[in-house]
């Protein structure tokens, strides 16, 4: 039940993006492009992206994932993208380490699940939710170059929206990446 | 609390069609269908398939860093997990009065999210389907066809987004997880060049607010009855009000309403909030169940955000949002508005009413003094209560002498929604899939009903969840990372990487 436009026609770059363990912010800060939105619509074409309704992932020369890997379904949506994209890039922290979601390392998951779902508070009832439409929780999040291989790391959390406009430009011209100083951060 | 199409009687003979990813709406969700040989559905699901812990690792951190930690729940409306999580700890440093230009300073971060929220969701996610229809090319059906159909919209999305982005970065520093808010205050007031940067288009801002809400009256009206019915369940309606029973955003008493629009409580404490809900756990889904306590959890769930502040309130203390409210309020003829869509048009009365509420604050001369923070008798536990874009937030920590976490409760605003979203699909279900042969379009309908109350995924997943099958991790080059397994009796098991294959029991 998807339907994608015919390969990108007049050079388009294909660009898809995936949030995996992470927040949304990473795509927000895409998004905080502002302006520079509209003339990129004429440059790229979306693949797959939170932002479109195509649901499955075609030969794509751009891949942007945020977040790190926390379940079954973040490694086979990982997997894919390595699969399909000419360039992976790991955008953002939790994506390049883990970031914040990679805390509950350190607590034993079976610690965690009785605080959300046994003995937290306000609950009516306890039990763990283990339907098998739920997938697989890691016992570990890990960052997404334990998984596949990656061709940039963007730090920042989020990447600023000049670091991803560059990031974004270098690939529309075709060149390496670069990033000034200035647009490096790691908060 | 098991409602019609929420488990079939016999799952094993049906047929399931997933939807997934779900798309334009922020964060990880899918929704399952369960349908017999004649079409009919009998199952109807949305379930919340990730989880982050937050509650649990969060303890033994410095109670101070939790403005700054939670954020990270959520990209989307980080300030609102910024200002809860203050809240809370303004009451921990015993401080939850605040300066006049610390609370105008926060009031006006939180004006600027729930504007660029507003704006992100009904331009860049939403109005696809309203402009275009559910059934539009799916290709097509984006921001991309909105910036390609209607450039002029599409521009004025993108900038009202920026102009709420902007007043965030200059109260917080980023525009994305900044760190205006502090325990008892916040760390820096607005000098006069941040005042004219944004006065310089808030008048322009309010215009554009002024004629989203236009257009989407007109849409609403123009769609007739099937757009008011359109996955239409009558729901309780939970919200801050203020004491005068105004439109409030930042801080003031919880009322609760039933689909009639009668009182079930109304300016109770939000510092009792734990003696008004409770939370229900289904084994299909990380995000919990929440309901109001004394109704229990089959006549007691309820609906937030947009919707239930604008039907909750008695006006809005800016005349043009007031003026759009009257019209609102009208078109309930006596009765608070059920319609899901109409949830847009609310969601649009409140931006407005946001533009608003952020020219009159740049104009107050507080914005920019130096009484910044205060302290007081600190305290154990804090509360800490707000509305999101989203609806009501409840942040909740307890910390020990040492100021370090021991207990946390997050009541997310889309959690509080899960049982209207699931109602609101099984509406849809038995109005217009029911014995047709699905199609794109029938199945985006599906994500219509949910988009209609903005989900915020990546919040609700803030809680942990049992993993029902085994799972090996490999690195890019091969070597085993992770080994994970769940025992016949429930109990979980992992092997950690190097370690042969021996399980170590991660179980208490
Ligand atoms: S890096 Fe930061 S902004 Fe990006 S997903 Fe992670 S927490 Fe969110």
């Amino acid at each position: 039940m998807n339907a994608r436009n015919e390969p990108a026609a007049g050079g388009k770059v294909r660009v898809a993006t995936a949030s995996l363990a992470g927040c949304f912010g990473c795509h927000m800060s895409l998004l905080d492009i502002d302006e520079r939105i509209l003339d990129l619509v004429e440059l790229v074409e979306f693949d797959r992206t939170p932002l479109t309704d195509i649901k499955t992932l075609g030969p794509c020369d751009l891949g942007l994932i945020e977040g790190g890997v926390a379940n079954a379904e973040n490694v086979q949506v990982l997997r894919e993208f390595r699969r399909q994209c000419k360039v992976l890039v790991a955008l953002g922290a939790c994506a390049v380490t883990g970031g914040i979601p990679a805390m509950r390392n350190s607590v034993p998951l079976a610690e965690c699940l009785d605080e959300a779902f046994v003995h937290g508070m306000g609950l009516a009832n306890a039990g763990i939710p283990d339907d098998p439409e739920l997938p697989l929780l890691l016992s570990q999040v890990h960052p997404i170059h334990e998984v596949v291989q990656v061709d940039y790391f963007l730090p920042g959390c989020p990447p600023s929206a000049e670091a991803i406009w560059s990031l974004l430009t270098a690939v529309l011209e075709g060149r390496a990446l670069h990033l000034p100083l200035a647009q490096l951060h790691y908060d | 609390m098991s409602t019609p199409l929420e488990t079939a009687t016999h799952p094993e003979h049906l047929r399931r069609v997933c939807i997934e990813p779900l798309t334009r709406v922020e964060g990880h969700g899918k929704v399952t269908l369960l349908l017999d040989e004649h079409d009919q559905v009998q199952q109807a699901r949305l379930h919340i398939v990730e989880f982050r812990g937050f509650e649990r690792f969060i303890q033994g951190r410095p109670f101070w860093e939790l403005p700054v930690t939670v954020q990270r729940l959520c990209g989307i409306c980080p300030v609102s997990h910024h200002l809860a999580a203050a809240k809370a700890c303004d009451r921990l440093v015993g401080a939850p009065a605040l300066s006049p230009t610390a609370e105008k300073v926060r009031r006006l971060m939180h004006f600027g999210q729930v504007l660029q929220s507003h704006a992100l969701h009904f331009f860049h996610l939403s109005s696809p389907d309203l402009l275009f229809g559910p059934d539009d090319h799916p290709a097509h059906r984006n921001i991309v066809g909105v910036i390609q159909d209607e450039p002029e919209l599409a521009r004025r999305g993108v900038l009202l987004r920026r102009y709420g982005q902007e007043v965030i970065r200059v109260c917080a520093g980023k525009r994305i997880h900044g760190s205006g808010a502090i325990p008892g205050g916040v760390n820096k007031a607005l000098d006069n060049a941040d005042r004219e940067l944004l006065a310089a288009d808030i008048a322009q801002v309010i215009d554009w607010a002024e004629d989203a809400v236009a257009l989407m009256q007109g849409l609403f009206a123009a769609g007739g009855d099937a757009y008011r019915r359109f996955a239409s369940v009558p729901a309780n309606s939970l919200s801050l009000v203020r004491p005068d029973g105004a439109l409030e955003l930042y801080d003031g008493g919880l009322r609760a309403r039933d689909p009639d629009g009668e009182p079930i409580f109304d300016h109770a404490s939000d510092q009792d909030y734990a003696d008004l809900l409770q939370e229900q756990v289904k084994p299909w889904s990380y995000m919990k169940f929440p309901f109001i306590a004394a109704l229990g959890p089959a006549a007691g769930w309820y609906r937030v955000g947009p919707l239930a502040r604008v039907n909750n309130c008695d006006f809005i203390d800016t005349p043009r949002a007031e003026a759009a409210r009257r019209t609102f309020a009208a078109a309930g003829q006596g009765r608070p508005v059920q319609a899901v869509l109409a949830t847009h048009w609310a969601r649009l009365i409140e931006l407005l009413h946001c533009a608003e509420a952020i020219a009159r604050l740049l104009a107050d001369p507080d914005l920019t003094g130096d009484d910044l923070l205060r302290e007081g008798t600190p305290a154990r536990a804090g509360i800490g209560v707000i509305e999101a874009p989203r609806g009501t937030l409840f942040h909740h920590y307890e910390i020990d002498a040492d100021g370090l976490v021991t207990r946390a409760n997050l009541i997310v605003s889309t959690t509080s929604n899960n049982q209207a979203m699931n109602a609101a699909i099984r509406r849809v279900a038995q109005d217009e899939l029911d014995g047709h042969v699905l199609t794109e379009g029938l199945l985006n309908r599906v994500e219509v009903a949910i988009r209609a109350y903005d989900p915020c995924l990546s919040c609700a997943t803030h809680a942990l969840g049992q993993m029902p099958l085994a799972l090996t991790l490999t690195r890019a080059d091969g070597t085993v990372l992770d080994l994970l397994r769940r025992d016949a009796d429930g109990g979980i098991r992992r092997a950690p990487p190097g370690s042969g294959g021996a399980m170590a029991n991660a179980r208490p």
